[in-house]
């Protein structure tokens, strides 16, 4: 018998450097007092794995994992999302909690999940990911451990996040026992020569249950308001970003690879999630007076919108959620940066007459509600677009006319904000505004991509 | 297609004020007459570029004029592709002169967020001319939506009392029409062989079904922006809340482009279903004309009765669009133009007296002409311009829009001319009681015009006269283009049967 030989080990690079980077933080976190060299190293691990990228094309493992355009495209969102997030936290994470801890290894640690997640060629393998992910996420929503509302949303995010893990277990069981096999592309081999039963049915609805959760799409996204709310605002801004991206990765390569035999099944049932999603998402919006609920709500809706692309089934569609993530990653990156920009920046009317007291913080909000909403010449609009356009040329018209009405309700509770700060005024105190050399940094890089995505498409188009 | 000029005319004409809005920003806040310089400036340079137009516009061709063509999105087939012919060309004039006169107007009457105001008027200028000039779908939209933002605060920051509600009535209801034009927009692309270049889906034959389809999706944003009856009530709200600067815009250009939109995309794209839906179009604007000049009658603020006035003319203008005959699509482009030029002067006259009583209650006025007997004449013109009174501009165009909505239709012209009744005995009952009567003790101490505001109203003045005695100056740009649009329209073949005797006329 041949011994086994050595996996290679090249696809799985940017997982080693993001992993052992983590495992480093969490010693490193005892002695280095300083939270810039912290942040620091992670900057240089997200630095490294940028650069490894190009080069670590694969399949390793027993073709267990995979590393191929898909996920690379994903990665670099969760990349993204990453950055963007220790930029924002490096004085708000301060501010917020003064006992020191893992929170940039947890950081890390999550994105690895997600990174094993958006490269899992077998099932198994993404629940790997996908536990990896959600525990570390769930330690970070109650990071705060003193703050009640900290604690009811790690409390309510682990619940439910179990719920839904138990749901992929079952519909991963259910689909084992009819293939006999854990891998993705196997699965779909094997499916395609037999008629759809109704446990493959049930695994099916099972496994969109549990990643529905996970994306905070309707009827499953009361997780949603309440962690984004309780949770410190960059782990608000990191979740909404890179967990939901993660969902999309494995929504997609789960539906188009292993369903691929029962797409009209999946896209029925996909269907009314999206417009359930896009009408709660939106409409609960409207009455919320917390910014960081009405942008959770705001990402339930956007969730919904990009359903839509994975709905409408062609390579075309399933690019555009890629682009549609990427821009989102962004603007909401942005949004996020403005609200810890503030120091009291969670009450909508917190925003009254910011315009007159900080206006070029106003300014920038406004060009990422403006990008929120879709307005053209922002990246939003490309996004959308892009996404619409793909839908309609897949035959899913009504939908894309359903997503359009939804959007300019949408409008509404973004302009909200931007009424509160040029429409209005503060009587009470002018806002204080707490701007650090990371922040800064952070809120540039979003608003340049913002613009710059919005002017010249080409950059994410094609 | 052809550029006459050896540099790009049009995109300049876009990214002066754009630039000039960026260079307003710079300046620092405490520097406001720097600010209102600055915008100033930019604003007159754009004008006298602008005029570069007038005297180079070639008048014998319908050929796409001062073209320019780039790559943009190559993804996508999308181009940067400006250029203008007989239907546009006056709207640029008309944008640039009326950019000027807002930014003069508003000199003393803005006092706050003042930077904000004027870069929010040179990004709507840009935008303005962006979307009389594009010549690609997608560029076309993202001017056209580009447009709202500063538009949306103009009206919401430095509005009246009620410019809140009136300011998120305005976006919503243009963002609802404009998302489904998206639709179509998108629906036109994938039908038409996968561009957005106007001039290459004229040529694609949609079906039939698809045209319809197509036809209200187009109609949906540009008649909100028009506003057609029944998607007209954000206007009163929104003309009545805006300050001055505002109103002007919005009456003088920013409704222009509903029906500009028709002319441009929806008759000559989707001919068929236009000449399918003429007669429910032409149904809609002699609704609007009447039912607009009745509301008016009835109107107690200055302001507001002349947004109405607003709904009614523009029903004449689409009457005259859908007439789909030379008079009529012609005298609809020219009133257009010359509703542009006389509702901006009435908006920049009420906004002269508003500046100095700050009511807009015509109750609150009286006996003006012999407080203020210069703006008195001023506004007396104005008013007999927008009457439609022989001499003036307004005859000409509505003369022009009864002849053609006459011959498209009998009974709709008939009841659209008792409109013009409508439109003297409210616009004369206005300026009785302003004017006349006895002196109210709230204006009996007003100062006439100051030479400020004289400037701002003179050339609109002379524009009045001046098509109103010659309006061959200006029909002459648009002769080729419409008859080159009517061409088309008129060589559909697949008339439904029922409908063809309306249309009769056309032929």
């Amino acid at each position: 018998m041949n011994p086994l030989p050595f996996p290679d080990l090249m696809p799985f690079a940017p997982e080693i450097i993001m992993l052992s980077a983590a495992t480093l933080l969490l010693m490193l976190e005892l002695f280095v007092k300083n939270r810039t060299i912290i942040s620091a190293i992670c900057l240089a691990a997200s630095m490294g794995v940028i650069l490894i990228l190009p080069q670590s094309q694969g399949i390793t493992f027993n073709g267990m994992f995979i590393n191929d355009g898909y996920s690379m495209y994903f990665k670099i969102i969760f990349i993204v999302g990453l950055v963007m997030t220790i930029l924002i936290s490096l004085k708000y994470i301060d501010r917020e909690r003064p006992q020191r801890g893992e929170y940039y290894s947890l950081l890390l640690f999550a994105t690895s999940g997600m990174m094993i997640m958006a490269s899992s060629k077998d099932l198994v393998v993404l629940f790997l990911g996908l536990e990896l992910m959600a525990l570390s996420t769930y330690i970070l929503a109650g990071i705060k451990p003193l703050n009640i509302k900290s604690n009811e949303a790690a409390i309510k995010y682990f619940m439910l996040g179990a719920f839904s893990s138990a749901f992929f277990l079952y519909g991963l069981a259910l689909l084992y026992g009819l293939t006999g096999s854990t891998d993705i592309y196997q699965i779909s081999e094997r499916l395609r020569q037999t008629e759809p039963t109704l446990p493959l049915i049930l695994s099916m609805i099972m496994i969109v249950v549990a990643f529905s959760f996970k994306i905070a799409a309707a009827p499953f996204h009361m997780w949603a308001p309440d962690v984004y709310e309780g949770s410190p605002t960059s782990v608000t801004a990191f979740m909404s970003v890179g967990p939901k991206a993660a969902g999309f990765a494995v929504i997609g390569r789960v539906f188009y690879v292993a369903f691929e035999s029962i797409q009209s099944d999946w896209s029925i049932a996909l269907i009314v999630i999206a417009v359930l999603t896009m009408a709660v998402g939106n409409i609960l919006a409207l009455c919320q007076r917390n910014i960081k609920r009405m942008l959770a709500y705001s990402s339930i809706a956007h969730a919904g919108y990009m359903l839509i692309g994975i709905i409408a089934g062609t390579s075309e569609s399933l690019h555009s959620v890629l682009n549609y993530l990427l821009i989102y990653a962004f603007m909401n990156m942005g949004a996020f940066a403005i609200v810890i920009l503030l120091e009291k920046g969670e009450d909508i009317e917190d925003y009254n007459g910011l315009a007159r007291s900080h206006p070029i913080v106003a300014a920038i909000m406004l060009v990422f509600m403006f990008s929120l909403v879709g307005i053209p010449p922002t990246a939003g609009f490309v996004a959308k677009f892009n996404l619409f356009l793909a839908a309609i040329n897949a035959g899913y018209l009504w939908l894309v006319i359903v997503a359009v009405i939804f959007s300019s309700i949408s409008a509404f509770y973004y302009l909200r904000i931007v009424m509160n700060m040029y429409m209005r005024d503060n009587i009470s105190e002018t806002p204080e505004i707490l701007l650090s050399p990371s922040l800064g940094i952070a809120i540039f890089v979003s608003l340049v991509m913002v613009v710059a995505i919005g002017i010249v498409p080409s950059l994410v188009v094609g | 297609m052809i550029n006459q000029l050896e540099y790009p005319l049009l995109s300049a004409l876009i990214f002066l004020p754009i630039a000039g809005a960026i260079f307003v920003a710079l300046i620092s806040r405490a520097k406001e007459t720097w600010i209102k310089g600055t915008a100033l400036f930019f604003t007159s340079l754009t004008f006298l570029l602008s005029l570069l137009l007038f005297t180079h516009f070639d008048k014998t061709t319908a050929l796409m004029q001062f073209v320019e063509i780039g790559e943009w999105i190559p993804a996508w087939g999308v181009k940067y592709f400006l250029g203008i012919d007989g239907i546009s060309v006056l709207f640029i004039l008309l944008s640039t002169l009326l950019s000027i006169l807002c930014v003069t107007i508003s000199w003393h009457s803005i006092d706050k967020k003042v930077k904000e105001f004027y870069a929010s008027i040179l990004l709507i200028e840009g935008a303005m001319i962006g979307v009389f000039c594009a010549l690609d779908l997608f560029l076309f939209y993202i001017f056209w939506e580009a447009m709202l933002i500063p538009m949306y605060l103009l009206i919401g920051v430095w509005g009246g009392p009620n410019r809140i509600y009136a300011a998120i009535k305005f976006f919503l209801y243009t963002l609802v029409g404009s998302l489904l034009m998206l639709v179509g927009i998108i629906l036109l692309y994938l039908f038409g062989g996968r561009t957005f270049d106007v001039l290459q889906i004229m040529n694609v034959n949609y079906p039939f079904g698809l045209q319809i389809i197509l036809f209200w999706a187009f109609f949906a944003a540009f008649a909100v922006k028009v506003p057609m009856f029944p998607v007209h009530t954000w206007l009163p709200d929104a003309h009545t809340e805006a300050p001055t600067a505002g109103s002007v815009i919005l009456a003088g250009i920013l409704i222009k482009m509903g029906a500009y939109g028709f002319l441009r995309f929806s008759i000559p794209i989707l001919p068929e279903a236009s000449v399918a839906m003429a007669p429910a179009m032409m149904v809609l604007s002699v609704i609007a004309i009447v039912y607009g000049g009745i509301i008016c009658l009835g109107q107690t603020d200055l302001k507001r009765l002349i947004a109405y006035s607003s709904v009614s003319h523009m029903g004449f203008v689409t009457l005259g669009i859908f007439a789909l005959n030379t008079q009529g699509v012609e005298g609809g482009i020219l009133q257009m133009v010359n509703h542009g030029i006389v509702t901006g002067a009435l908006f920049l006259s009420v906004g002269i007296v508003y500046d100095r009583t700050h009511t807009r209650q015509i109750s609150d006025y009286g006996g003006l002409a012999t407080v203020m007997p210069v703006y008195a004449a001023f506004f007396m013109v104005f008013t007999l311009a927008s009457v439609g009174l022989p001499g003036t501009n307004g005859f000409v165009g509505e003369f022009l829009i009864l002849l053609g909505g006459f011959t498209a239709s009998k009974p709709l012209g008939i009841i659209a001319a008792s409109g013009i009744i409508i439109g003297a005995a409210y616009m004369l009952m206005l300026y009785q009681k302003v004017f006349f009567l006895e002196t109210n003790t709230k204006v009996a101490r007003l100062k006439d015009m100051d030479s400020r505001e004289l400037m701002t109203l003179l050339p609109l003045l002379i524009l009045v006269i001046w098509i109103g005695v010659y309006p061959n100056v200006f029909m002459g740009f648009m002769d080729e283009s419409v008859k080159n649009l009517l061409e088309r329209v008129n060589n559909t073949q697949t008339l439904p049967p029922d409908l063809s005797r309306i249309i009769e006329g056309n032929k």
